[in-house]
């Protein structure tokens, strides 16, 4: 790292190479992919108190490519990111989350899924009441409460 | 040096605040000490866009990972089951699922009825008066009548079932099995000065709608108004004594950390069931060397926590996920003991329905269920939006070697030794939480649910914070008397979950209250001779 709160080059690349292979662009859902240059804009800017851990994820992760993991062939690189979703512990989960969290917050991402780009105050959601019939069963079994000596 | 206070509470959450509006109407002076600030709604996660990364982050139950200045840390490296709470002005009701069943009248006799444990010293019935005063004050929602529950009389109606309840109604209706719409204390009309519930969804780490019940919204106002002085970021280090052995006073750091004396005629604890008994073993002295109020030896002991079965899956419907409060409904099938189930005594059943895409995304991939790669978007499709989930609440019969001591290393901001936890769970846990994962998986599939997932225990379940400073009639095999007195110090009183006999197999935010209120109401019948 070159600050407490950045990524050096290298591990922003990494970062949106290993991101790409967590969730890929899809035209199907019509999604971009983690590697977005939006969503990776969102990660870097809000880091945050995550940035030690990921850096560290992303140490490891180098280490395991030899270099810069976007210059492996397809076969070598996924070797290297089964080995790190497997065995990179915290650190790794930790990655994976950021990239998840900023992933689904995307308007686009959230528009696929047909989510509202919002946040839930101050409109909230609005919730079938439902059957309470389906409570007669319950009550005609009745029952009763043990009793205390 | 202060004017002394006349009682003087430590710790603003859900026991501490209740015993201060309680005891308000005596007109003593009475000053809470809270280690913690008021909140802002306005800041709650549920206000932004990044409402769910946040739980990740400052939001998160763990103070360990908060790491807010407020938070003291605590060692439960040695525990499968992790320390969660909230410290604050309202304390972990502000984090809470808001859930709010109460102990059954039977949990108050667990060693005549089931030969285990303890019986506490009171009944259910000395504390039914001040469930309803609880109830009230803190504004409960839900449906009286339930056959295997005590009777509660909620002053505004259930939930709504929503999509998810309709599910789990259904598959538990198939089953024969009981089932009831939780009372919570979720408002669902307004009341007093609350907006109703409008579904942010985003409920435990705190309701930026005002809807979900937290004493700082509740009882804090009605306690101030009536008197009573709240001094907020004032961490107590210890309590101080006299030399009659009488507690005389607090020393705590004030919001500049800088290190002050109160002297007071009575001091209350409230600050949960690891909180507490950090602070009586860090109030050690040469009249009190153990720690204070532990001749018993007991302060710290016989923690329970209620290990967490959970289990869940995915329906084909859509189900509720983030868009309604996370609880609707219980069940008690299974809370009362019937020793064919291969263990004693029971667990309370709480339905959760749902959970957000972020939330989903992080879980599914740590589970393995959500692939990296190109199936990512199907499979992600299948799961969002489609979870049901079934919690048991496993009561946690108190042992001993449960315990909190002091950490000899970790400190908080102030230097204060920090709690450590030592907890493994029992054999007769493990099977009620392997008989539970069980009925779930036969509650979900009979929904037609697929991918099961569990969790047993959840490891940031240590919600529930009890049983470290024990109530009992016997000094030698209690902390506190039947009136939350401690019986080493005669003005001493403790009002928070430590002082549990027994867990049962519900949530104990209520009870807590309920206990909370029975004792000031007690120390106000007494007041002429509170030290005899």
């Amino acid at each position: 790292m070159t600050a407490d709160n950045q990524l050096t080059r290298a591990q922003r690349d990494d970062l949106r190479t290993i991101a790409a292979m967590i969730v890929p662009a899809s035209d199907e859902y019509k999604v971009p992919g983690a590697d977005d240059a939006a969503i990776q804009a969102d990660m870097l800017a809000t880091l945050g108190r995550d940035t030690r851990m990921v850096a560290a994820a992303l140490d490891h992760l180098a280490r395991l490519a030899g270099g810069p993991l976007a210059e492996l062939d397809a076969t070598q690189r996924d070797a290297v990111a089964q080995e790190f979703r497997k065995n990179g512990g915290a650190a790794a989960a930790t990655l994976v989350r950021v990239v998840l969290q900023c992933y689904y917050r995307d308007d686009r991402v959230l528009r696929s899924l047909g989510l509202e780009l919002r946040a839930p105050f101050p409109k909230g959601h609005v919730l079938p009441d439902g059957d309470w019939s389906l409570l007669d069963p319950v009550k005609a079994r009745g029952g009763t409460l043990r009793r205390a000596p | 040096m202060k004017d002394p206070v006349d009682v003087l509470i430590i710790g603003a959450g859900a026991s501490g605040a209740a015993v201060a509006w309680s005891l308000a109407e005596t007109k003593m002076h009475i000053l809470c000490l809270e280690q913690g600030g008021w909140m802002n709604p306005a800041e709650y996660p549920s206000t932004g866009r990044d409402w769910e990364a946040r739980f990740f982050g400052e939001w998160s139950s763990s103070p360990n990972i908060r790491g807010r200045p407020e938070d003291y840390p605590v060692n439960d490296d040695n525990s499968p089951i992790k320390v969660v709470n909230y410290n604050a002005v309202g304390g972990s009701t502000v984090m809470y699922t808001a859930h709010w069943p109460r102990l059954h009248p039977s949990d108050f006799k667990v060693k005549t009825l089931d030969g285990v444990a303890d019986d506490w010293p009171i009944d259910y019935d000395a504390l039914t008066p001040f469930f309803e005063e609880n109830d009230r004050m803190m504004g409960t929602s839900g449906l009286s009548g339930d056959p295997l529950s005590p009777l509660t009389h909620p002053p505004m109606p259930q939930q709504p079932m929503g999509l998810s309840g309709a599910i789990v109604a259904k598959a538990m209706n198939k089953l024969g099995w009981h089932w009831w719409p939780s009372d919570t204390t979720v408002a669902t009309m307004d009341y007093e000065g609350r907006a109703r519930c409008i579904n942010l969804g985003h409920c435990t780490p705190a309701c930026a709608q005002g809807a979900k019940s937290s004493t700082d919204i509740t009882y804090w106002p009605h306690a101030i108004r009536a008197g009573v002085e709240l001094r907020t970021h004032c961490r107590v280090r210890e309590i101080t004594t006299d030399e009659n052995g009488m507690a005389s006073g607090v020393v705590y750091y004030d919001k500049d950390g800088v290190e002050q004396f109160q002297p007071a005629h009575v001091v209350i604890i409230a600050c949960n069931g690891v909180g507490t008994p950090r602070l009586l073993l860090n109030s050690k002295s040469d009249r009190f060397p153990n720690g204070l109020a532990n001749s018993s030896g007991l302060v710290g002991k016989n923690l329970m926590f209620h290990p967490y079965a959970q289990i869940y899956g995915y329906v084909k419907e859509p189900t509720d996920s983030n868009r309604a409060p996370p609880t609707c409904l219980w069940s008690k099938q299974w809370y009362d003991t019937d020793l064919s189930r291969g263990f004693v005594r029971g667990y309370g059943v709480q339905f959760v329905r749902g959970a957000g895409p972020v939330f989903e995304a992080v879980v599914s991939e740590q589970k393995g269920i959500l692939p990296w790669g190109a199936d990512h978007h199907r499979v992600f499709r299948k799961l969002n939006g489609h979870r049901l989930g079934f919690s048991a609440i496993c009561e946690d019969l108190p042992e001993e070697h449960n315990q909190v001591t002091l950490d000899p290393v970790l400190k908080d901001s102030h230097g204060i030794p920090a709690p450590k936890i030592d907890y493994t769970i029992s054999e007769n846990s493990r099977r009620m939480m392997d008989h539970a994962l069980a009925r779930g998986r036969e509650v979900l599939e009979m929904a037609g649910a697929t991918d099961i997932c569990v969790n047993s225990p959840i490891p940031w379940g240590g919600w529930h914070l009890l049983g470290t400073a024990r109530m009992g009639t016997d000094p030698k095999r209690s902390v506190v008397n039947e009136w939350g007195r401690t019986h080493d110090v005669k003005n001493l009183f403790i009002v928070d979950g430590s002082i549990f006999v027994t867990s049962g197999g519900v949530n104990p935010t209520s009870t807590i209250q309920a206990l909370a209120l029975y004792i000031a109401d007690q120390m106000k019948q007494r007041l002429a001779n509170l030290f005899d």
